[in-house]
């Protein structure tokens, strides 16, 4: 996926860049309306981030626009405003969600997984490895005919996986991946998930191997 | 104390007629009540014969109550009234005319009661001079010795009548002296304003020496005997009562005007028992509820309001007018003129 | 400076005052009318007395060189039609009694010409009133004065005048209750524009900043001058709260946003698990505080709001569904499922749909919050007597805690993140709406219930 994001704040921008790009998203950075406009005209992007207040103008006109052009883009709005102090739902100018700063970067990412899977006609959202299919969109998983359904975590939790196979991931590393900051979480949790990963994939050729002191690898059958 | 020119007259008549200093009265009965301690003493100048029976009455509706009852003439009741202050308690009389001006010098006491309440506004006098009878003047002629003559209808007629038949009514014709009898002189000076006849009838009158009297009774008795063919301004009342005990007479009434005058009651302000006098007079209000009363005493209560309404009847209204005939001047006047004409060669 | 207003209303006080002034007049009236009503009768009685004494005079007439009077009977006749008073009169030639009651007192003889005089005296016992009145007689050529005095008692007069007293009370009085009724109704009537204007701006809602309009009297319009001035400044007062609010908001959070970033930034490059726990913790500082921040500033909002109130026909399950669908990404991350049942599908609201909407989702934010991972969460929206949105959730629930306490800032389930602001919010718009929020403790022992009522 590529996404825009229109952004003035340097740092807050490189952090939600690097943590897509973790997710394994490409992120495009423009810090003004203007300079957003220009990357528009080159590339087509998934997903628009914006944020309302730029030094060149109110999101709310660049939204305005997006909806003249009839550009499908979804756009989820970035604001550090109060939601009741907006007299015009932002909604109704033709946002497709937005979320209030400072944010957590997994609400961010799970927004964004939620509008998009809003969209029709989506590239395919698919990966496979080794007769295993994994919908990230969806967020199911089908193993031979049966397709299973995955919760949040799982969901997430398997895409790491799937996106980097046969990669030892730290059970620390885990943890800021599927749990926010204000969870008291113990590293039980993870193996709590990792089981039920498991059982998921027993039908299927692919595994999750525990590598003690060091963590997990998702690897193939042979 | 100073008197009036009419009381000097009074004096003079008396000085002249050689009376004493007091009035003279004509007849007197005591009527005994239970208790000698209410007594009502009356003067008036209706006969005892005509009143009695209202005597008689009202002692049997107020048993306790004497009555002393004093018949005189007006001009008598006058000086015992006026003059001398004499303690009576009620002062009926004929004259309308003196009652206004015992009234008016304030020689009478104001009484009220429900009676008075009822009585119509013409038929009193600042609740001090009350009619209780309705007595109109009529004529009284003989029927046998006035034969078949045409009757008249007018004075004018009358004066005519006299003039045409002058020797059949020489000294056969009667009235009132107005000199000596209060009711003739109010009957004569209300003639006077009335018509203009009078003093032609008067005159012819006088010519055909006309007999004076003082009395309606007398002349009635003189047209029944006989005497008299015709009698002028004769009190109806009288004649009405005398109509059953002398058949011979008949009783006229003209139709140009009758004179009506009301008989009034006053209580006098040196009365001891006005509060007696006032029952008297309440009685005397009531007359028209006793017919009975009426057939014996011959006397017409006073009724409301059809005198009014008949033409003819010229009814002699109570107030100050009264005062005007009893001016010395006027008075002066009025006999002087009267005698001129009445004693006639 | 403060305004000293007098207590009570001004239609009874100028109804009051009005009904003096027509008491003074009625009085004036019934004082008026007394006076001309008496003197007019004094006046006849006094023209009769004049045509008698002038009667009398004509009738005067000389005869052999003697003065002499024929009394005309009008002339006493006369004084007897108004009333039964008593008469008296006499008659002078050249200073002598010619007739008549020679003790009636004879008034002032030199001031008098030929014109008539009044005068009032005692005589036999009672007050009279007379006139004098002379005129020449000439006698053999020579010619002297006569004087006629005609005098009459005034019981008649009297009785008249309280006739008058008793008609002009009673001019006065109906004068009086008439102009008593009619002050009260004009005072009715003077008092419309005011009240009017009184009507007009108290039917206003709370929104209702415009200015007053209309035309309204002289008087009023410093005061509706003033009014418009005071809801001008108002207007714009509220306007910069607004704006105020919206400030605070974006200049609390924009920094919290950067140390956040910058936070989560350096704690991933730490590998040591001490220094990753205390990053841990600031960084849980800081989610605190901009919940925090951004509570304080949803309540400031909500109250202000709430004075504003804007009705809007709000499609209550709609509602419930779009605030389930902006939250259920918050409530995938703990795997917590929401499940929503509508009993009807219309069930419509007179509102402010944006209070609404807030209070939903500060109760389901808080519900989210509170559950475990895992849970399920269960919002109903139904009808009965009145309208119910209720959130059970599986969280460890209010017991032991007075739930009143739960709406006094500060008292917190302590290990979430968050004040208790939330539920407070939520409440603040269920008063603001007419209707109340419900806290249960879950029968089945675990979790709660919120439930926000509203009044159809």
């Amino acid at each position: 996926m590529r996404y825009l994001l229109v952004e003035d704040n340097i740092q807050l921008a490189k952090a939600v860049s690097d943590r897509f790009a973790l997710e394994g998203h490409a992120v495009d950075h423009a810090v003004s309306l203007s300079e957003a406009k220009e990357f528009m005209a080159l590339t087509t992007y998934q997903l628009i981030l914006l944020d309302i207040m730029l030094p060149d103008g109110d999101g709310r006109s660049f939204l305005r626009l997006h909806r003249v052009n009839k550009n499908k883009t979804p756009v989820i709005i970035l604001t550090a405003r109060s939601e009741v102090s907006d007299r015009i739902n932002l909604l109704d100018l033709g946002a497709d969600d937005y979320i209030t700063k400072p944010f957590d970067f997994r609400e961010l990412e799970a927004r964004c997984r939620a509008v998009l899977r809003r969209q029709d006609g989506l590239a395919d959202n698919t990966l496979q490895i080794a007769g295993t299919i994994l919908d990230t969109l969806e967020g199911s998983l089908k193993i031979g005919d049966k397709v299973e359904r995955l919760r949040n975590r799982e969901l997430r939790l398997i895409e790491i996986f799937f996106s980097s196979p046969n990669k030892i991931f730290s059970k620390n590393h885990l943890m800021d991946r599927l749990f926010s900051f204000s969870e008291e979480v113990s590293e039980n949790a993870i193996e709590v998930y990792v089981g039920r990963l498991r059982k998921k994939l027993e039908k299927s050729d692919v595994r999750i191997e525990t590598i003690r002191g060091l963590g997990y690898r998702f690897v193939v059958e042979k | 104390m100073r008197f009036t020119r009419f009381t000097d007259l009074i004096t003079l008549t008396f000085i002249l007629t050689g009376s004493a200093f007091s009035y003279e009265i004509e007849d007197k009965k005591f009527y005994k009540g239970n208790q000698n301690e209410e007594r009502l003493r009356i003067i008036s100048t209706a006969d005892i014969t005509a009143f009695e029976p209202i005597i008689m009455a009202f002692q049997k509706e107020f048993q306790d109550i004497d009555i002393d009852y004093v018949v005189a003439s007006s001009s008598e009741i006058m000086k015992a009234i006026y003059i001398e202050n004499a303690k009576f308690d009620l002062v009926i009389s004929s004259a309308m005319d003196l009652q206004t001006k015992l009234a008016n010098d304030g020689l009478a006491q104001t009484y009220k009661s429900i009676e008075v309440e009822k009585l119509p506004v013409w038929a009193q006098w600042r609740g001090q001079v009350f009619g209780f009878t309705q007595e109109p003047a009529v004529m009284v002629i003989s029927k046998q010795h006035y034969g078949d003559l045409p009757l008249p209808k007018t004075r004018d007629q009358f004066v005519a009548l006299l003039r045409q038949y002058p020797d059949k009514f020489r000294g056969r014709i009667g009235t009132y002296d107005v000199t000596n009898s209060g009711l003739g002189y109010l009957f004569a000076t209300q003639d006077s304003r009335n018509t203009d006849s009078f003093w032609r009838l008067t005159d012819i009158m006088g010519r055909l020496k006309v007999k004076l009297y003082c009395c309606s009774g007398d002349m009635i008795r003189e047209v029944s005997n006989g005497q008299l063919i015709f009698a002028y301004n004769v009190l109806g009342s009288y004649a009405q009562n005398s109509l059953k005990n002398f058949p011979e007479i008949e009783i006229v009434s003209f139709d140009d005007f009758s004179t009506v005058m009301m008989r009034t009651a006053l209580i006098p302000i040196a009365s001891q028992r006005p509060d007696l006098a006032g029952k008297m007079i309440d009685f005397l209000l009531k007359l028209d509820s006793r017919q009975d009363l009426v057939a014996l005493s011959g006397l017409q209560p006073v009724t409301n309001g059809n005198l009014h309404e008949d033409k003819k009847t010229r009814p002699i209204r109570l107030g100050p007018g009264l005062l005007v005939f009893l001016d010395r001047l006027r008075k002066e006047n009025f006999i002087r003129n009267w005698e001129s004409s009445i004693y006639q060669e | 400076m403060t305004l000293i207003i007098q207590t009570g209303s001004i239609q009874r006080r100028l109804a009051l005052q009005l009904s003096i002034v027509a008491g003074i007049l009625s009085f004036t009236l019934f004082m008026l009318i007394q006076v001309v009503a008496e003197r007019a009768a004094m006046d006849t009685q006094d023209n009769i007395l004049k045509a008698s004494a002038a009667s009398i005079a004509d009738a005067l007439y000389t005869e052999n060189g003697i003065v002499r009077l024929e009394l005309p009977y009008s002339a006493l006749s006369m004084l007897g039609t108004i009333s039964q008073d008593r008469v008296f009169y006499r008659v002078l030639f050249k200073g002598e009694t010619l007739t008549g009651y020679d003790d009636l007192p004879l008034q002032n003889e030199n001031s008098l010409t030929n014109k008539s005089k009044f005068s009032t005296f005692r005589y036999k016992g009672e007050e009279v009133r007379s006139i004098m009145l002379k005129r020449s007689i000439g006698v053999n050529g020579a010619f002297s004065d006569a004087v006629i005095i005609v005098a009459q008692t005034r019981l008649g007069l009297n009785l008249i005048s309280q006739k008058i007293t008793r008609t002009a009370t009673a001019i006065g009085v109906v004068f009086f209750l008439f102009g008593t009724g009619l002050s009260v109704w004009a005072a009715n009537i003077a008092l419309t524009p005011l009240n009017r204007i009184a009507i007009a701006v108290s039917r206003r809602g709370p929104k209702d900043l415009r200015p007053v309009t209309g035309t309204s009297p002289l008087e009023l319009k410093p005061l509706v001058d003033a009014l418009n001035s005071f809801i001008l400044r108002l207007k714009s007062s509220l306007l910069r709260s607004e704006d105020f609010i919206s400030e605070a908001a974006h200049r609390v959070r924009t920094p919290l946003a950067t140390v956040r970033t910058q936070a989560e930034v350096i704690h991933r490059s730490l590998n040591k698990s001490k220094n990753k726990t205390a990053l841990r913790e600031m960084i849980r500082a800081i989610d605190e505080s901009s919940r925090s921040a951004g509570q304080l500033l949803d309540h400031a909002m909500v109250n202000f709001r709430a004075d504003q109130f804007e009705v809007n026909t709000v499609n209550l399950p709609e509602l419930v569904r779009d605030v389930c669908e902006r939250l259920s990404p918050l409530a995938g991350l703990k795997d917590i499922v929401i499940n929503i049942q509508s009993q009807e599908s219309d069930m419509s609201f007179q509102g402010d749909t944006i209070l609404l909407q807030n209070a939903l989702r500060n109760i389901l934010d808080n519900a989210i919050k509170y559950s475990p991972d895992d849970s399920e969460i269960s919002v109903n929206c139904f009808r009965n007597e009145k309208f119910v949105i209720s959130f059970q959730d599986s969280g460890r629930g209010f017991s032991g805690i007075d739930h009143t306490d739960r709406f006094t800032r500060g008292t917190n389930v302590s290990d979430v993140i968050g004040s208790g602001l939330g539920l407070t919010i939520a409440n603040d718009v269920a008063i603001a709406h007419g209707g109340s929020l419900f806290i249960n403790d879950s029968k089945k022992g675990v979790g709660s219930c919120v439930s926000l009522v509203l009044p159809i």
